[in-house]
């Protein structure tokens, strides 16, 4: 039942992932931006993580995708123009490829080591995925979570200036 | 049974489409998707491994990612509509106002 569900939610993902960058409207490409967010949520349940799976479609299919739509109706733009370079496109589909043919390399002939930590399917089931994710933030990583605050207000007045008529 | 290395492999395709979308497309906005599509294949690397490991670390790195993208989807944004504002285009190849 899981590997049926591994890979139907696999094929969905790939073809909408193919379909953002190949559609001719940005639009349609926002569109199957959602459909790929929501099979990594999907995967996100599969692998016992129940709040990043929340927090994925809440953030990116919820904030991101509206943004990047919000965007494209502002501006009005048409469809894309026919205008290629083969030659462009070739030398791009051989660097994915040689990306996708190493990393399946190392994938396939490697082992990833390093199992028995300590937080185990009985561990999350019994805590809670939520309560062990803000352990772990507010206690290890609060450094860290203070200073995205900081990016992230940064990123709004930045945002602001940029995005004005005259400063 | 689905092992940790399904979940690696496919990640590491959608890691190359986003790749392919990027070096072939010319409008900025599609780049940034395809960019997005890199991010979240990396954002289910940590995670398949953080619950490979055993170890929550990988998911509060995810978080941070995830605010990143979220800080970069503002600014970038932000740019696009100033460039486009000068330019009435957001066409890559007229991002040429640096070169000399």
């Amino acid at each position: 039942m899981e590997v049926i569900l591994f890979y139907l939610t696999a094929i969905v993902a790939i073809m909408s992932a193919i379909f953002v960058t190949q559609c001719r409207n940005p639009v349609n490409s926002a569109l199957n931006l959602i459909t790929v967010f929501l099979c990594l949520a999907v995967y996100y349940v599969m692998l016992e993580s129940p709040f990043m799976a929340a927090i994925q479609i809440m953030v990116y299919a919820g904030a991101i995708v509206v943004l990047i739509v919000f965007v494209i109706m502002l501006l009005n733009l048409g469809l894309a123009v026919k205008e290629r370079y083969t030659h462009g496109m070739a030398g791009s589909g051989v660097l994915a490829a040689i990306v996708l043919f190493v990393a399946n390399y190392f994938i396939r002939y490697g082992e990833a080591t390093g199992t028995g930590g300590s937080v185990t399917s009985e561990v999350v089931a019994s805590y809670g995925h939520t309560e062990l994710i803000g352990r772990a933030m507010f206690v290890d990583f609060l450094l860290p979570f203070e200073i995205a605050s900081i990016l992230l207000l940064v990123a709004i007045v930045g945002a602001v200036i940029i995005s004005k008529r005259e400063v | 049974m689905i092992t940790v290395n399904h979940y690696l492999l496919l990640s590491a395709i959608l890691f190359a489409i986003g790749t392919f979308g990027v070096l072939t497309r010319k409008n900025a906005i599609v780049i940034f998707m395809c960019i997005e599509v890199m991010l979240n294949s990396v954002n289910l690397t940590f995670i398949a491994l953080s619950r490979h490991v055993g170890n929550m670390d990988g998911q509060i790195f995810v978080f941070f990612v995830m605010t990143v993208a979220a800080a970069e989807a503002a600014v970038g944004l932000a740019l696009m509509i100033a460039f486009f504002r000068n330019k009435e285009s957001i066409d890559t190849d007229d991002f040429n106002m640096l070169k000399w």
